[in-house]
């Protein structure tokens, strides 16, 4: 159903484009359930994941040091990074502070499994797959609603669909398209905008990979050898792009639960 | 696995919108776990490492500070040190000076004092010595005179008493006459 090429498998020895289900790879326990169902290699790599960044940044800060070495500098500019560059600066100074950590798991749990993308052997982003998008994207919503009902109480609801100073000829247009912009759009679109670009990239790479491998190794013309060694090119150039988008959308992910949290935390402001 | 079965595969049992429940759970309680972590052990750690940055930043400019504020009150107890030193210099200079003067003044009224008292022993000296030398010269004139006149007169002047007369009379002239120069 989500043929990303024209299928030229009619003849025998012809390109088969890979699909969505070569993202999910055979499972690690089989047993565990049906395929592409089970426990694979995704969520391995999510809990390598965990792993990393805990070590990592337990690692660097275990002596902290006035003048840091290397390794403090690097984990103290990405801890800098979180919480002053998207949490003072989104949420603000009075508040940001029980939201630093929050913000700093999202974001380097986001980054390093996009990541894990660009990494030959691992090589697949984490989020291409919906459930793990899914999952953050829940965590995510439900601490905002929460933050709006701890703050505001249940008059929460009412302040996230009215926008102020709105004649009340224009609400009764606007509370319907606020209600279904704030509470069922917004994380359907944190989870897929993470999600779809991860896996498109993915896609790209895969597409790529078997495409040269296809005109370089199965074709006999000549021409079409050479087209392949382009084809690996022009993939180099789309893996750089991917790296960019791989931050990018951490980044993006990230900014977006800072801006949720802001707005309940200040829902009376707007 | 060849590439019909791919196809198939493709379309029947996945679909990218689909999740897996146990990417769901893994990712959840995953997530859960790493935020568990940061907010134990990294967040602290890295807010702490931040805050004591902080402090020994503040406490190295206080530190600064103070000593500036130090080092400029040293400055200023030496300028005034060296502006005191200085008039006391200029004090004994100008003390020295004018007792030098009088030093000068003295050792020169004493050199004059002395000068007089020499000056005035040595006229008292040449007077005593005139005396002397008048008193004996009326004596040695005496005899001498007698000799001559008696050479020259020879045997006619042996009459003593007479003789003796003569030079009492000329030397009684002699002072008669010296005194009246004296007067003079």
């Amino acid at each position: 159903m989500f043929a990303f090429a024209l299928p030229m498998a009619s003849e025998e020895g012809g390109f088969v484009p890979p699909t969505v289900s070569d993202t999910h790879l055979p499972e690690i326990f089989p047993w565990m359930a049906e395929y592409g169902t089970g426990f694979g290699k995704q969520m391995l790599m999510i809990v390598l994941s965990i792993v990393l960044i805990s070590w990592f940044f337990t690692a660097a800060i275990k002596n902290p040091k006035l003048v840091p070495g290397k390794m403090q500098y690097l984990a103290e500019s990405g801890y800098a990074f979180v919480r002053n560059g998207i949490g003072r600066d989104i949420i603000g100074e009075k508040n940001f502070r029980p939201w630093i950590p929050l913000l700093f798991a999202t974001f380097f749990f986001v980054l390093l499994n996009n990541l894990f993308g660009a990494i030959p052997f691992l090589q697949l982003p984490s989020f291409s797959h919906a459930g793990s998008a899914y999952a953050m994207a829940i965590i995510i919503y439900g601490t905002w609603i929460a933050v709006g009902l701890k703050n505001h109480g249940i008059r929460y609801f009412k302040l996230a669909v009215t926008p102020a100073g709105v004649s009340p000829v224009m609400l009764i247009l606007l509370v319907p398209l606020e209600i279904i912009s704030n509470f069922i759009v917004r994380p359907l679109t944190h989870s897929l905008r993470l999600m779809a670009t991860m896996l498109a990239g993915h896609i790209i790479v895969m597409l790529a990979a078997s495409g040269a491998r296809h005109l370089i190794v199965v074709q006999e013309s000549l021409a079409l050898n050479g087209v392949g060694v382009l084809v690996i090119a022009g993939s180099v150039a789309m893996y750089f792009l991917e790296l960019l988008i791989m931050v990018l959308q951490a980044f993006v992910f990230t900014l977006l639960t800072a801006i949720y949290i802001q707005g309940a935390l200040e829902a009376d402001a707007h | 696995m060849n590439s019909t079965d791919f196809i198939l595969a493709a379309g029947e049992s996945v679909n990218p919108l689909m999740p897996n429940p146990w990417e769901i759970l893994v990712t959840g309680v995953g997530f859960a776990v790493l935020l568990f972590i940061v907010i134990k052990v990294i967040a602290p750690k890295f807010e702490q490492s931040y805050e004591d940055r902080v402090t020994a930043i503040e406490g190295g400019l206080e530190k600064a500070e103070a000593a500036q504020k130090e080092a400029e009150e040293t400055l200023a107890q030496y300028k005034a040190q060296l502006l005191e030193a200085r008039t006391e210099a200029n004090r004994i200079r100008e003390e020295a000076r004018s007792e030098g003067a009088q030093i000068l003044e003295d050792l020169k009224t004493k050199a004059t004092d002395e000068a007089t008292r020499i000056s005035e022993q040595a006229q008292r000296q040449i007077s005593a010595e005139r005396t002397a030398a008048l008193s004996s010269l009326r004596t040695d004139v005496g005899a001498l005179a007698t000799e001559l006149a008696s050479k020259i007169v020879d045997e006619a002047l042996k009459d003593d008493a007479r003789a003796q007369r003569v030079v009492d009379q000329f030397l009684n002239d002699l002072e008669a006459q010296q005194n009246a120069g004296a007067s003079n």
